[in-house]
This record gives structure tokens, C-alpha cells and sequence, in this order.
């Protein structure tokens, strides 16, 4: 290793190409939001969105996340981050930036920013593009660069016990059950939209099915038959599911239909079990050749999509606003824009479990600080594509045909024609033929009350592909979509399962120290079994739930989701003012400001709100006065579904205030410190202190010249001292 | 016109090698060359790797 010391940032930064480029990706941006902002009723083309989008993030990465990085944070890459200074080759491992941001991409993205956009559209276009662009560029990658940039600067702490060193031990406490409370409800909320995606679909049930002997397949390949030959494998395993796509196709043929259309609580059952076995198998058979399987889709389809869209160029069908934004009365969820269209939205946005991999595995592998402006910004930045390219989806399908798959059962009545009469009713046409047809096309029983987002963007994304790709597949790419998004909630659920396990596993191991052992068998059972019991439930209430399950549990996850944000935000805007930074709080400051008064209205509403379709408790107390006297009301048909709602709706509405609760605890225990620290013009904090770093690497995904050249002369000088050591 | 196009298939077969972790194997072959140590089997190292993934799970996020 030689020391070369780096150039000072202003330097190191590559001198703008020219400031016309710059100011053409300006003008495209303009345009395109002029565009959006000025059309109504006529047809707007889904590619105004796609370039608002690109244009408004290129612009905000080169200036906003610039500024943020070397004048906010004042990142220094003279000094050694916990991968060069610990390295060991396993968790500290300076690694590649393109490699990390891939890596990081792969675990922040899932199917929230797929799901949150499509259910988000029954407002209109308008609101949830602002949202998803505003919304990352402010405060959704802000808060992923920046709590990874403090939790760098401290060897790679976890987002829990930076809120217990730096804010307290009472915000600690209350971030931990927030952050395991807020994980099972995510767990249940994704395996929801699973098994209603899954349920009465003999071909997606066949084709995800399969994906278990695929990866366990993989496991053994790689364990047993060539280990380590993961490129071989992953290709072996995505050609296989590939054919258990289109094999899915002919299950009607082979007699298998009948016994592969399950109900949704076969399918609950099913995935419960499946997520016990899957958290206690060793990693190796399940976990880890399902994760590349999801990887790569993941790229892969993502990839695709931006190209489809390209070619396909659909025009929007969605209105720009539609009234339920301003009336509050959409079937799909209940409650009007403010504040609700931020958070359903969610991760496409902003997301809260971001802080938990920007804390904790990401800052030990980064190579220089200043790529935490690429790996945290502009891996945020990519994550709200994808959410602005689920929006689009749902967003050129029909929007007779979008209500109909996305209003609650209850409402629809399950068939064709009540269907019809009731998107009828809402202000929209679509005839029971156009909804069989719809569903034939892509060979489906039916799409009625489809709900959970994943049939309404996986129809979307069909229509899209068949239009860009030609060849009449509509069909295939439907389940193609289908499966893309059932991989990587699984695989979620695997790891979120396991990951939960081994909170609860080392929280029972402070008072019981041998449970904390992760390969003591009764503690990694029982855990495993209190975890999946936990969401396992959340998810059968969800299925079971008469009112449906996605408008009821969604909000309490997004909500949630948000929560969260807003204890990294307070964590993040707290080490600001400890550092001294008091003139750069407002960076942070915005995001969580604006979380905080989305979230807390949110939360109000859904507890103290006298609308029963927004207010648990109101809820609650409507159908148990109608109980009380004897009277059944709809969607209920007995008295045991009576029982249901006021059961769920107490449980939503307790779940709802106490992550509040939790959230307002860190809030608050923060306010003093941030006072006190203002005072002072600072406060001492667990930074590490500077060490030199001898290691060269480039800061963003292109090198510069400068950059290029300082990396090539370390590496000769390296290459020197290595054949001088070798000599003596 | 082979120039690039070969030049991006490299580029992206050592980033999806490096993202797989496969290419692990390759840097630790290097490492013991250069400090004149017998590498264990391959087998082995990917059992090590996976022993130590069994116990840092990594969550997925939404």
C-alpha cells in the first residue's frame, strides 16, 4: 500500500462537461413537468413522466446530492472508512463502488415501490409523480446518504443503537419495538399481496411453486456439485424459471388446475409454513440461490421495463387528479391526498427501512466517503424509478378495468356483472364482457378484486411488454410479471423472518444470555416460530378481513414505513446539531418535518378519524352498536364477520397509535439534546476519529481522468513494493 | 466495432462476478499466492462463506 493523498474535493470532482448539457436536462425537465401540470383530459403520453423523472434526478444528483455530500456532510476522503481501517475480509470489505451499489440497490429495492404507486393511482397521475420525484429528491435519499454517512463514521453502527448512544436510552428502546413491530407488519402486508396475487391462479401457484426446488436445486449445485460456480448456477436457475412460467401455462391441460387453485387461506397456511421451514433451513439450501434468482429478475425486469416503455410509448388513461383525491371516498384505500398519497406511496419515496441497510452493512464495505453520495443518493434515486415505472404502469391500463381489480371484494361482489354496475358507480365504464375478456387475455379466472397492487402492475406491465415486444404473450408476461414480484417478496420473507428471529433472539438474550445464541436450536425455533405467528396472523387477518384486507392493513404498513423515516430523520437532523452543523439542519430538517406532519395527521385520522372508513376505532364502534342491536351491516353477512371487523379494526387502530406513540418518544427525547447541542454549538459524539487512508478509488460511477490516472499510479506503486517484498 | 462491445461484455461479466461474491474465490487465490500460503479447497472457502452468511442475514427491504 503507498499513500497517495487525495485531492481536495473541489478538485477531485470531474470540472462540468459543459454547462449547455446541463442546461438542456433543465429545459427537457421544465417541459415535461409543464406538460404533466397543464394536460387534462387529452391523451398525455406515459413518456412525459419517465423524462420529468430522469431529468429531475440527474439534476438533483449532480447539484443537490453534490452539495450535500462536500459542503453538508463534508465528506473526506483522506480519511479511512471502517472497510479500509477494519478490514477483514467479511463484513468490513472495501468493496467496489458499481459492486455496492448494486448490492444496496438489490436490498433496499422490493416490492413496496411496486405496490404503494399502483394503489396510489386511484388519486390520478398527478399526485403520486410529484410525490415520488419531490418526495426522494428532499427526503427519501437524503435520509439514505446521510444516515449511512453517520453510521460510516461509526464503524458501521445499526440505526438502534446509534438512537440509543446518541439520543438515548428510552428513544433506543422505542426504536427497537418499532423497527421489530414495523418489520412483521411488512412481512404481512408483502405476503398479502402474494397470496392475492396466488389465490384462485393455478398458473402462478405452478410457476411460484416451483421456484423451491429451483433454489433448493441451486443450494445443492453449489454446496455439493461445482461450489462457488454462482454465474453458472443463477443462469442454470433463471433459464428453469423461465420454463416454470410458461409450463404454468399448460397446467389446465394436464388435469393439475383443480388441485393448484387454492383459497387464500390454504395459500396463508401454506406460506406460514413455508416461511418457518425457509428461516430454520441453513442458508445455503433456500435462502441464498433464491436471493440471486430475485436479483436478477429484479435488474433484469427493471431494466426491461424502462426499455419497454421506451418502445411502447402508452399513452396515460389515468385521470391527472381523479376526485378521490379531493373527496377521500376511493374504493382501493380510504382517505383524501393530504395526507394519504404519502403514505401509501411509501418506499418509492421515502422509505424508513432504507435506514436499516444504510445503517448497519452498507457503510462497512464503502471504499471512500465521498461514494456515499452514490451509493446512498443515487441508489435511492434508482428505487424511485421503479416506483415511477409502477405508477406508469398502473396508470395506462383502463380505469374501469384498475377499479374493478382494485375495489375490495365486499364492494365488487366478486363477479362480472355486480362489478361493472359498481365501477359504474364511481364514475367509470367498463362492460362485464370487457372484464372477462381482460381476464382471458391473460388467462386468468377473473381479475375482479384482485387487490394488493401485484395483478393491477403485473397487467400493466403485460400490456406494456405485448405492445413494445410484439408476438401475442400478454399471457406469459402477465405471470412473467407475476412471479417477478412473488420472488422477491418471498425472499423478503425469508430474510425479514430470519433477520426477526435474531432480534427477538439477541433482545431475549440480554436477560436469558444462552437464547441469544443463533445456533442454539429451541431458542432458533421458538423465535422463528413467534415471528412468523406474529405476521402469519397480521396476514390471515388481512385475508379474512370482510372490508378487504390491502384497504385496511396497507396504511398501518405505510404509515408505519414512515414512522420509521422519521426516527432516522430525527437521528440524522440530532447528529447534525451534535456535529455542530446548525446552518445545514434544514437538509434533513425538511424531510422530516414534512414526514412528521404527514405521518401524525395520518396516524390521527386513522385513530380519531369519525369516518369509519378512515378511523379504526370509529370503525370499530359503528359495527359493534350495530352488533349490539342485533343488525348485520355490509359487507358483513354474519354475525361472526361482524366479530372479524371489530376484532381487526381494534387490533389496526392499537397497532396505529402505538407506533405513533414510539415514534413521538424518539421525537421528543431527541427535542432536548437538540436544544442543548444548539446551545453549545455542538455536542461530543461516538464519531471515530480521523485515520489517514492509503486506499485510491474514483468517487462516482464514472472516473474521472485525475481519478483514473491517481488509481493507476497507485496500483503501479503498489505492484512495486510487492515485487520488492518478493525480492527480499 | 468489437472493440466496445467486447470491452462491455467484460465489464459486465466482472460486475456480475464481483456482485455474486463469486469472484472471492479468485482474490483470496491471489492473497495466498502473494503471501506463499497452501489455499484450502474451494469447497471449503464456500463453506466458510456460507457458515458466515448463515449468521449475518441481511433483511430485504420493502
Amino acid at each position: 500500500m503507498t499513500a497517495v493523498t487525495s485531492p481536495s474535493p473541489g478538485e477531485q470532482e470531474k470540472a462540468p462537461p459543459s454547462k449547455i448539457v446541463w442546461v438542456i436536462v433543465a429545459a427537457v425537465g421544465a417541459v415535461c413537468w409543464a406538460v404533466l401540470a397543464l394536460s387534462r383530459g387529452e391523451d398525455v403520453s406515459a413518456l412525459w413522466i419517465l423524462f420529468a423523472a430522469l431529468s429531475s434526478y440527474a439534476i438533483a444528483y449532480r447539484f443537490y446530492a453534490r452539495f450535500i455530500a462536500y459542503r453538508v456532510l463534508q465528506v473526506d476522503d483522506t480519511r479511512a472508512t471502517p472497510a479500509e481501517r477494519l478490514h477483514n475480509g467479511v463484513d468490513f470489505d472495501v468493496t467496489d463502488r458499481r459492486v455496492l451499489f448494486g448490492h444496496h440497490f438489490a436490498a433496499i429495492a422490493g416490492a413496496g415501490p411496486l405496490v404503494g404507486p399502483v394503489l396510489a393511482a386511484q388519486m390520478g397521475y398527478l399526485p403520486g409523480t410529484i410525490w415520488i420525484i419531490t418526495g426522494v429528491i428532499f427526503a427519501g435519499a437524503v435520509q439514505d446518504m446521510i444516515v449511512m454517512f453517520f453510521s460510516m463514521r461509526r464503524n458501521g453502527k445499526s440505526l438502534g443503537q446509534m438512537v440509543r448512544e446518541e439520543i438515548g436510552v428510552a428513544g433506543g428502546i422505542a426504536a427497537l419495538i418499532a423497527v421489530f413491530m414495523i418489520m412483521i407488519i411488512i412481512l404481512a402486508v408483502l405476503a398479502l399481496v402474494v397470496v392475492n396475487a396466488l389465490a384462485e391462479s393455478p398458473w402462478g401457484v405452478f410457476s411460484i411453486s416451483l421456484t423451491i426446488p429451483i433454489a433448493l436445486f441451486m443450494g445443492f449445485y453449489l454446496r455439493y456439485l461445482r461450489p462457488g460456480r454462482i454465474s453458472e448456477v443463477t443462469a442454470i436457475g433463471v433459464v428453469l424459471l423461465l420454463l416454470a412460467i410458461i409450463g404454468g401455462g399448460y397446467v389446465d391441460q394436464t388435469g393439475l388446475a383443480e388441485t393448484l387453485t387454492l383459497s387464500k387461506e390454504q395459500l396463508v397456511l401454506g406460506l406460514v409454513v413455508y416461511g418457518f421451514i425457509a428461516s430454520i433451513l441453513p442458508v445455503w439450501m433456500l435462502l441464498t440461490p433464491r436471493d440471486y434468482l430475485s436479483t436478477f429478475m429484479k435488474i433484469g425486469v427493471i431494466a426491461l421495463l424502462a426499455v419497454g416503455l421506451l418502445i411502447a410509448t402508452p399513452t396515460l388513461q389515468n385521470q391527472a387528479v381523479t376526485d378521490f383525491a379531493l373527496n377521500g371516498n376511493g374504493p382501493v384505500f380510504a382517505g383524501k391526498l393530504f395526507p394519504f398519497v404519502f403514505i401509501t406511496i411509501a418506499c418509492g419515496a421515502l422509505s424508513g427501512f432504507h435506514a436499516l441497510i444504510a445503517s448497519g452493512t452498507t457503510p462497512k464495505m464503502v471504499a471512500k466517503e465521498s461514494q456515499v453520495r452514490m451509493i446512498g443518493y443515487g441508489g435511492m434515486l434508482m428505487e424511485s424509478f421503479v416506483a415511477i415505472s409502477a405508477l406508469i404502469a398502473a396508470s395506462v391500463i383502463d380505469q374501469g378495468l384498475y377499479f374493478a381489480i382494485n375495489s375490495p371484494a365486499g364492494a365488487t361482489g366478486g363477479e362480472p356483472a355486480a362489478a361493472a354496475e359498481f365501477v359504474r358507480t364511481l364514475g367509470f365504464s367498463i362492460s362485464p364482457a370487457d372484464l372477462t375478456a381482460a381476464a382471458q387475455s391473460i388467462e386468468e379466472e377473473s381479475l375482479i378484486s384482485r387487490t394488493g397492487g401485484a395483478p393491477t402492475l403485473a397487467f400493466g406491465i403485460s400490456l406494456i411488454f405485448s405492445r413494445a415486444f410484439g408476438g401475442g404473450l400478454a399471457a406469459f408476461w402477465y405471470h412473467f410479471a407475476i412471479m417477478f414480484e412473488a420472488l422477491f417478496i418471498l425472499t423478503a420473507v425469508d430474510a425479514g423472518t430470519r433477520v426477526g428471529r435474531f432480534m427477538l433472539q439477541d433482545t431475549i438474550g440480554n436477560v436469558w444470555p444462552r437464547y441469544a445464541d443463533v445456533s442454539w436450536k429451541p431458542a432458533a425455533w421458538s423465535a422463528s416460530a413467534v415471528v412468523v405467528a406474529l405476521w402469519g396472523y397480521m396476514l390471515y387477518v388481512g385475508v379474512t378481513d370482510p372490508l378487504g384486507g390491502i384497504n385496511q392493513l396497507f396504511p398501518l404498513f405505510g404509515i408505519s414505513n414512515q414512522l420509521l423515516a422519521a426516527i432516522a430523520l430525527t437521528l440524522c437532523v440530532t447528529l447534525m446539531l451534535k456535529h455542530g452543523k446548525a446552518k445545514w439542519v434544514w437538509v434533513p430538517g425538511i424531510g422530516l418535518a414534512w414526514d412528521l406532519i404527514t405521518t401524525m395527521t395520518a396516524s390521527w385520522q386513522k385513530i380519531f378519524s369519525d369516518n369509519p372508513k378512515i378511523g379504526y376505532f370509529q370503525q370499530r364502534s359503528l359495527y359493534q352498536d350495530a352488533l349490539d342491536q342485533g343488525s348485520l351491516l355490509a359487507p358483513a353477512k354474519s354475525v361472526e364477520q361482524m366479530q372479524q371487523i371489530i376484532t381487526n379494526s381494534t387490533v389496526n387502530g392499537f397497532l396505529q397509535a402505538l407506533f405513533a406513540v414510539l415514534t413521538l418518544v424518539v421525537v421528543l427525547s431527541a427535542i432536548p439534546i437538540w436544544i442543548k447541542a444548539v446551545k453549545a454549538g455542538g455536542l461530543p459524539t461516538t464519531e471515530v476519529p480521523h485515520e489517514p487512508s492509503t486506499l485510491v478509488a474514483p468517487s462516482d460511477f464514472f472516473a474521472t481522468k485525475q481519478e483514473k490516472e491517481a488509481v493507476r499510479a497507485s496500483e503501479s506503486a503498489e505492484r512495486e513494493l510487492a515485487a520488492a517484498g518478493g525480492q527480499q | 466495432m468489437t472493440g466496445p462491445v467486447l470491452r462491455a461484455a467484460r465489464g459486465l461479466r466482472w460486475w456480475l462476478r464481483q456482485t455474486t461474491g463469486e469472484s472471492k474465490w479468485d482474490d483470496y487465490l491471489d492473497r495466498c499466492r502473494r503471501e506463499s500460503t497452501e489455499p484450502m479447497s474451494r469447497r471449503a472457502f464456500e463453506r466458510h462463506r456460507a457458515d458466515h452468511r448463515e449468521r449475518s442475514t441481511q433483511s430485504r427491504c420493502c
